[in-house]
């Protein structure tokens, strides 16, 4: 069955119709791509899953509740966590740090008072926020001040973030956007090793190698509505989105 | 009605005074994106260009007093009057509306000053640490000003025939009671004809129309090859003159202090958060408005309903907007979320 | 390790409290050594602690708490005037009532971040002093400021039978009149505790969480963090500090007067916070200590006993510098606070700590500087 369910989300910005009628069911699971041509509506499409946008008609549910008109810590304590372009981290503290606060929002939920209690008592976080960082491979620099990473670390300590909140549906907005084609690749693999714990993923990606190393499921976004959705090798082969990319360049 | 007409006429001289703050600080805020809270000691430094001015102008000699003839008497004269006769009076008595002249060469000096010497290193600065270092600055000036004016208000006084009240009663048929001083008339045209003359200058120019784009896309206009930073000076030193002058015309109506400027800043910072920060016309009208609500909530009858409520009534008014429209009046989307 | 963080931890508060508590001793050499002004000390520390918790934790820099030390002063003396002059009952009284202020003014000003939050509490602190100065004069007397007279109730003194005093009314407690150096020890072993308390709170999960929110709000939302209710208790815990200052200051010297308020003391705090070093633990009692002590140093100097302090120097020297430092002598102390304010934000935004932690990289050649920086316990 469907993990999310999008149903008939419209939205207009202005005279602008940014998504029209977009109807979308990502399995449970799956990894599913969604690709576009600049402006397509990608980018506001991801922003009405996590409560930066509402949209004006239609419905978002995630295991049959709705995501709409609830705040977006509720809609991660559900279980929704994203993955955001820019990499969204604390650039004050260490990547422990980092790694564990992510960790308290899954043990302790959204508000406690824990005022009085040590940091070292909580030997079960700290201890799985070191296997996280062992698994985007960041743990050598555990100690270090997040400010000096590099981009492309930056984005694996983000995705290390989100990982140990062991989320039901993960979205990434572009994961690969500005990477070298070396990071990009690590990207890549790192995402496959994901993979295997069998999280759902949406991916927002421009860079076609990823999306076909990666997805199981493509949806094809142009001008604001789905043209095409499918298996990635229906999608490859499907005029329709050859024409959407630069009048039907080859992908 | 009478009583209304009134209220509204007195809130709308310091309503006068809160709009031109919040004007500058609005400008420096929107182009610059600096928090300035030094902009009320700009304003005191405003009314104490009219105090120098006439402590200048009124520099005197002793002169043996002819009138007292049984003794040797002395008076004090100005030089003025000893050389130009009655025209050096007539000078003096003009010193406020001719501080002007030397209030804005002043104003924009400091301006300069202000903006090369220190505001200049705060831009990449987090806005905390550029209000604190305004802040700073704030007390330094007043604390200068109180070392060479000392710690008591100054009184000044407008021109002799401007002293009396104008009968608007009269003139709108209404009541011949209601009379309203001069003065505050002539504050209210200034400070609307000063605002005028701002966006007049920010809608008709080349310059203007970079500060606006400026506002509304710093970092664009950057790219586009303008030197933004030098129109920021400019824009810095033409708030630092708007809020000047709203301190020169102010002397007559409150005698100024050396912490006259930190009053001001407090409400029109207040001001600028209940008309949106970023825009222009908000902090004008809600300056007025603000004035306005402030002199109906000093009534006696308002008063004696709720006591203090004329302590309190801006802030409280800021409070029920930021909850209602937390953007403020006119505040747009976007503008330093 | 676990057990060497613990020994850590205790070993920092007990060196701080000897510090604390022997300041009589190793303070006189510099002419501070009196109770008056160490009580002072200890007094601001609480304040510069509690801010601390709010602005060096969490980011928000509040421009308003010298409002919740005028409300823990006028709650003590209303304490004494209506209970007696115990000291115990008045501290949780101003505690709680400068709480709830808090709880009321942060439920209103957190609501914006940045300078909107900065404005806010300023325009709070300020309605709070004109409220002070005019309608509230009953409770507050106004210009004359609050004190105890002996016609106060004072139930339980006179339950007590310590209804009639022949002296100055003193506050006490259990017996021990809370002036001079009893009452010095009772501030700092206050001041001692609330900076254990602060500490905790730094280095609990809670803290983690104030500093996250300075770091990166929106990652905080998208983490699962409901932001505000940490913002609005750390808002409360630093009022209740503030609170507890105000109390002290009250129950040291039994008036309390509504200039306490104005935002000069709000911006003395800040100040005091940030020479020492924001979000550093030791900072902002340091910082507080310092500002007290120049303050009492610069106050005490006149044009005459300055001429006198330099008269070492030839005769012109002497004149020139009295006549350059005078301003910032005597009732100048603000030019000197303002100037002090601009240089420490200009040349040392992480006050004296940053400060004696780059004078101790320069004297570690082996520790390998520069781009990566490593985490500090500060």
């Amino acid at each position: 069955m469907a993990i999310l369910q999008v149903t008939d989300v419209n939205k207009n910005f202005g005279g602008l119709r940014a998504l029209h009628e977009v109807n979308l069911d990502v399995e449970e699971g799956a990894v599913h791509a969604i690709i576009g041509p600049n402006g397509a509506g990608k980018s506001t499409l991801l922003n009405c899953f996590v409560g930066l946008l509402t949209p004006d008609t239609g419905s978002v549910m995630f295991n049959n509740t709705s995501l709409l008109g609830i705040k977006p810590h509720e809609i991660n304590q559900a279980g929704v966590v994203r993955v955001f372009q820019t990499p969204q981290i604390f650039e004050d503290l260490t990547l422990l740090e980092n790694v564990m606060i992510p960790a308290f929002a899954k043990s302790d939920g959204a508000f406690r008072i824990n005022a009085w209690q040590r940091m070292r008592q909580r030997t079960e976080i700290r201890d799985e926020a070191e296997h996280i960082l062992e698994d985007v491979g960041l743990i050598d620099q555990r100690d270090v001040i997040c400010s000096s990473l590099s981009r492309g670390d930056k984005r694996r300590l983000e995705l290390g973030m989100c990982l140990i909140q062991h989320p039901k549906l993960l979205l990434l907005d572009e994961p690969t956007a500005g990477m070298s084609r070396a990071d990009t690749n690590s990207t890549i693999d790192l995402l496959k090793k994901i993979g295997e714990r069998g999280i759902t993923k949406i991916v927002i990606e421009h860079d076609m190698h990823v999306v076909f190393s990666l997805a199981t499921r493509i949806s094809v976004l142009a001008q604001g509505t789905i043209i095409a959705e499918g298996k990635p090798d229906d999608i490859k082969g499907n005029p329709k989105v050859q024409e959407a990319y630069l009048g039907g360049a080859e992908i | 009605m009478d009583a209304i007409l009134l209220q509204v006429l007195n809130g709308l001289d310091k309503g006068g005074a809160y709009a031109l703050i919040a004007l500058g600080l609005t400008l420096i805020f929107g182009t610059l994106g600096i928090v300035n809270f030094a902009h009320g000691a700009l304003f005191m430094i405003g009314a104490f260009c009219a105090v120098s001015f006439n402590k200048l102008l009124t520099f005197s000699i002793k002169v043996k007093d002819e009138s007292i003839t049984f003794f040797d008497a002395y008076k004090e004269v100005p030089y003025l009057e000893v050389w130009w006769g009655d025209t050096g009076k007539a000078i003096i008595d003009y010193s406020v509306p001719l501080s002007i002249l030397i209030a804005i060469p002043v104003m924009l000096l400091v301006g300069i000053i202000m903006e090369r010497g220190l505001i200049r290193h705060f831009y990449k600065r987090t806005h905390a640490d550029q209000i604190l270092v305004t802040f700073g600055l704030a007390i330094v000036l007043q604390e200068i000003i109180k070392h060479f004016f000392g710690a008591n208000p100054i009184p000044q006084s407008a021109p002799e025939i401007v002293a009396g009240s104008a009968a608007i009663g009269t003139w709108l048929g209404l009541s011949d009671n209601l009379v309203y001083p001069w003065w505050r008339l002539i504050y209210l045209g200034f400070s609307l004809s000063v605002i005028a003359a701002v966006f007049a200058f920010l809608q008709l120019t080349t310059f203007g129309m970079v500060v606006r784009a400026g506002m509304h896309d710093r970092e664009t206009v950057g790219l586009l090859g303008i030197n933004i930073e030098r129109r920021f000076t400019i824009v810095f030193g033409l708030a630092a003159v708007v809020s000047g002058l709203a301190g020169v015309m102010y002397t007559p109506i409150l005698p100024p202090d050396y912490h006259i400027g930190m009053e001001f800043l407090v409400l029109s910072f207040v001001v600028v958060v209940v008309g949106g920060m970023g825009s222009l016309g908000g902090a004008v009208s809600a300056g007025f408005l603000l004035g306005i609500l402030q002199s109906f909530a000093s009534m006696n009858e308002i008063k004696s309903l709720i006591p203090g409520i004329d302590q309190i009534i801006i802030y409280l008014v800021a409070v029920v907007i930021l909850l209602v429209r937390p953007r403020g009046l006119m505040g747009r989307k976007g503008v330093m979320e | 390790m676990s057990k060497k963080d613990l020994s850590v931890e205790y070993s920092t508060i007990l060196i701080f409290a000897l510090a604390i508590l022997t300041m009589p001793i190793w303070l006189s050499p510099i002419g501070a050594g009196y109770p008056d002004l160490l009580q002072k000390f200890v007094i601001y520390g609480i304040f510069a602690v509690g801010f601390n918790i709010l602005f060096g934790l969490t980011g928000y820099l509040s421009f308003g708490h010298a409002a919740f030390l005028g409300i823990g002063s006028y709650a003590t003396v209303w304490s004494f005037k209506l209970l007696g002059m115990n000291v115990i009952p008045a501290v949780i009284f101003s505690i709680i009532l400068a709480g709830s202020f808090a709880a009321l003014i942060g439920y209103i000003t957190l609501r914006r971040s940045g300078i909107y939050f900065s404005i806010l509490t300023l325009a709070f602190a300020q309605m709070c002093y004109n409220l002070a100065y005019s309608v509230l004069t009953p409770i507050t007397n106004g210009e004359t400021g609050l004190r105890v007279l002996k016609t106060d109730p004072r139930i339980f003194d006179h339950l007590f039978g310590r209804g009639q005093v022949d002296g100055p009314l003193l506050t006490d407690l259990f017996g021990i009149h809370m002036t001079g150096y009893p009452g010095f020890y009772f501030c700092a072993i206050l001041l001692i505790i609330t900076y254990y308390i602060a500490m905790r709170i730094k280095r609990s999960p809670f803290g983690m969480m104030l500093k996250a929110i300075k770091s990166n709000q929106t990652r905080m939302n998208y983490t699962g963090f409901n932001t505000r209710p940490y913002l609005q208790t750390a808002f409360i815990i630093s009022g209740m500090y503030a609170g507890l200052a105000g109390s002290l200051l009250a129950i040291t010297d039994p008036l309390a007067g509504a200039e306490r308020m104005q935002w000069t003391a709000s911006g003395e705090v800040v100040l005091m916070t940030i020479l020492g070093g924001v979000g550093t633990s030791l900072g902002p009692v340091l910082g507080a200590g310092l500002i007290k002590y120049f303050e009492n140093i610069f106050s005490s100097y006149n044009d005459n006993t300055l001429h006198a302090a330099l008269s070492f120097m030839p005769d012109w020297l002497n004149d020139v510098l009295t006549i350059i430092i005078s301003p910032f002598v005597g009732s100048g102390w603000h030019l000197t606070l303002g100037a002090l304010f601009m240089i420490i934000i200009i040349f040392l935004p992480g006050g004296i700590m940053e400060g004696m932690g780059r004078i101790i990289q320069i004297f570690k050649p082996n520790k390998p500087g520069g781009s990566t920086k490593t985490a500090s316990q500060g």
